[in-house]
C-alpha cells in the first residue's frame, strides 16, 4: 500500500470519527422535533395541564426551570466569579490553595444525585427552607460552582500579567487593576463558564427531585419558599409514571426543554462574540 | 556618585530573587531635572533597579532586598508607605508599548481617574497637557477616541510616556523605551526626554550604548549587579576611568 493510499484511508477513518459525533445528535434532535412538533402550540406553552397531566400546558414547569435556571445564577456567579478571582489574582501557592483547588476538582466529580441529597440534607431539612425554590437553587448552585469557577479562573489568567503591571505602575491598586482592566478583558470567558454552568443546571433533574421539583402542581410559585414543577423532572415524570401519557406531549416537553437549553446556548455564543470584537490585545 | 540632596538616593542596595543576586551593594544619587543612564551588558540589574525605585517589584514573589532607597529624603520602603501614591510620584515606561484596552483619551484619563479626579474639564486639560508633553498631541488629537491599539509603535510608546505624565510625576523611570521602535521614532522620544527633563527627573535604562551616550547627563555603568562608574556623560562614554566601562564602551564585549 503506498503512502498516498493510506493518507486516504487515514482521512476516511477521521472524517468517520467525526461522523459518529454529528449523527446521533442530529438523530436525537430530529426525533425529538419531529415527534414533539404537533403537541406544540399556544395552550401547551401558555397554559396549566389538567387530566392528569395529559392535557393542557405546561407552563408551570416552563416557568420553574427558568426559575431554577435565574437563582442558580444569583446565588453562583457571585460566589464563582469571586472564588475564580481569589484564586486567579490574590492566592498564593500554599497548601491551603492546594485543598480549595483539590476540593474543585473533586466537586466536579461529584454525582448528581449526591448533590440532590445534599441539599435535602442541609437546604431543606436543616437550614429548613423546605422543598422550595430556594433549595432547589442552591442545592442547583453548588453543582455549577466548580465549573463557573474554573472557567473564570482560567479566562482571568489569560490576562496578560503586564496589563496589571502597567496599571500598577500607574498607581492603581490591585484591586483597581482587576476591575478596570482584568475583569472586562476576562469577561467572555467567565460568561461563558457561566452560561455553561448554567445549562447543565436548568437539564438537571437530580439535585431538583428531593429538593424542590413537583409532581403534579398547576400553578405558578408565588414565593421562593414554593415548590414548583420542572421540566427535566416533568419530562421524567411524563415519561415513566403515568400511564397512557400520548407520546406527543412527551416529545413536546422534551422539545422545550431542548430549545430553552439550546437558546441559552445561542445567547451565550452571541454575548461571547460580542465582548471578543471589543477586546483589543 | 555622591551629591548634595540628590531627588533619589539608593543607598546599599542588593537584592536577590529565587536565592540569586542580582544586585550587590548599589549606591548611586540621581540628581533632579537631569536625564541619568543605568546601562550596561544584559543582566547587569539596570532594570531591576528601576523596578525598585517605584517598588513594581512588590508584584513578584520570593525575593529580598537589603539597603534603603530614599526619595526627596524619605525611605521609600519603610512600612506605612503608600505605594499607589509613591507610584504617582514615580512613574514608569517599559519596553513594549503597551496601551491600556480602550480609546486614546482612556489611556491618559486611566491614572488620574484612579486618583479621584473625576472633573471632565480638568480631565480634558490633562490630556491636552499630557499628549503635548509627550510631543504626540499634534498625531492624535483628531482621534482621542479612536482606539490606543490603531497607534503605530512609536505613537503608542508616547501615549504610555503621555499616560506617566498625566499624573504630573516627579520622577520618571523608562525601561529600553525605544527597544521596539524605529530610528525616527525613537528620535521623537529622544527629542521628547530633552524637553521633559526641564520639569522631570528621568531615569532611563538606554537600548544601546549610542542612545546613552546620546541622552545621558549622567550615566551609571552596570555590570553582573555590581555598579562600575558613575559619571557625567561626557566623561564616561570619552575617558572612561574603569578598564571594563572602556571595554564596554568601545564594544570589546557587551
Amino acid at each position: 500500500m503506498n503512502r498516498y493510499l493510506t493518507q486516504r484511508v487515514g482521512f476516511a477513518l477521521l472524517i468517520l470519527t467525526a461522523l459518529v459525533v454529528v449523527v446521533p445528535i442530529l438523530l436525537v434532535i430530529g426525533t425529538i422535533v419531529v415527534q414533539g412538533v404537533s403537541a406544540i402550540n399556544w395552550e401547551f406553552l401558555t397554559h396549566m395541564p389538567r387530566d392528569g397531566m395529559k392535557a393542557g400546558g405546561i407552563l408551570p414547569a416552563i416557568v420553574g426551570t427558568l426559575l431554577l435556571t435565574l437563582g442558580t445564577a444569583v446565588a453562583a456567579i457571585p460566589v464563582g466569579v469571586g472564588g475564580a478571582i481569589y484564586l486567579a489574582e490574590y492566592a498564593r501557592d500554599t497548601w491551603l490553595t492546594r485543598a480549595i483547588r483539590l476540593a474543585i476538582i473533586n466537586l466536579a466529580g461529584i454525582p448528581s444525585v449526591v448533590y440532590g441529597l445534599f441539599g435535602l440534607g442541609l437546604f431543606v431539612l436543616f437550614l429548613q427552607f423546605g422543598t422550595s425554590i430556594l433549595a432547589g437553587s442552591l442545592t442547583l448552585a453548588l453543582m455549577t460552582l466548580p465549573i463557573v469557577i474554573s472557567a473564570a479562573e482560567e479566562a482571568l489568567r489569560a490576562v496578560p500579567v503586564e496589563f496589571r503591571t502597567v496599571s500598577a505602575s500607574l498607581g492603581g491598586t490591585r484591586w483597581q487593576g482587576i476591575r478596570h482592566i482584568v475583569l472586562p478583558q476576562a469577561l467572555p470567558g467567565i460568561v461563558t463558564g457561566v452560561i455553561l454552568g448554567l445549562l447543565r443546571a436548568a437539564g438537571e433533574t437530580a439535585p431538583i427531585l428531593f429538593t424542590v421539583a413537583a409532581f403534579f402542581l398547576p400553578r405558578l410559585p408565588q414565593s421562593l419558599f414554593d415548590q414548583t414543577m420542572a421540566l427535566p423532572y416533568h419530562l421524567y415524570v411524563i415519561s415513566t409514571q403515568v400511564p397512557g401519557m400520548p407520546l406527543d406531549i412527551q416529545y413536546g416537553t422534551a422539545l422545550v426543554l431542548l430549545a430553552l437549553v439550546l437558546s441559552m446556548s445561542l445567547v451565550a455564543t452571541i454575548i461571547r462574540n460580542y465582548f471578543r470584537r471589543r477586546r483589543q490585545w | 556618585m555622591v551629591r548634595r540632596n540628590p531627588k533619589i538616593r539608593i543607598e546599599n542596595v542588593s537584592y536577590a530573587y529565587d536565592g540569586k543576586l542580582a544586585l550587590r551593594d548599589v549606591t548611586i544619587d540621581v540628581s533632579a531635572n537631569a536625564i541619568t543612564v543605568f546601562f550596561g551588558p544584559a543582566g547587569g540589574g539596570k532594570t531591576t533597579l528601576l523596578r525598585l525605585i517605584n517598588r513594581l517589584n512588590d508584584l513578584v514573589e520570593g525575593t529580598h532586598m537589603s539597603g534603603r532607597i530614599l526619595l526627596d529624603g524619605r525611605d521609600i520602603y519603610t512600612p506605612g508607605v503608600d505605594v499607589p501614591a509613591l507610584r504617582r510620584r514615580v512613574g514608569m515606561v517599559f519596553a513594549l508599548p503597551l496601551p491600556l484596552p480602550g480609546t486614546v483619551r482612556e489611556n491618559v484619563e486611566y491614572g488620574p481617574k484612579l486618583a479621584g479626579v473625576r472633573d471632565r474639564t480638568r480631565l480634558g486639560e490633562i490630556v491636552v497637557r499630557s499628549l503635548t508633553q509627550a510631543a504626540l498631541w499634534d498625531e492624535v488629537k483628531d482621534r482621542l477616541d479612536g482606539p490606543a491599539s490603531a497607534l503605530s509603535g512609536g505613537q503608542q510608546q508616547r501615549l504610555c510616556i503621555a499616560r506617566s505624565l498625566a499624573l504630573e510625576p516627579d520622577v520618571l523611570l523608562l525601561d529600553e523605551p525605544t527597544s521596539g521602535l524605529d530610528p525616527i521614532s525613537t528620535g521623537k522620544v529622544e527629542e521628547t526626554l530633552f524637553e521633559l527633563k526641564q520639569h522631570y527627573t528621568i531615569v532611563i535604562v538606554p537600548h544601546s550604548v549610542q542612545q546613552a551616550a546620546r541622552v545621558a547627563d549622567y550615566a551609571a555603568f552596570f555590570l553582573m549587579g555590581e555598579l562600575i562608574e558613575h559619571r557625567p556623560g561626557k566623561e564616561i562614554f570619552t575617558i572612561p576611568r574603569d578598564q571594563r566601562t572602556e571595554d564596554y564602551v568601545t564594544g570589546r564585549f557587551g
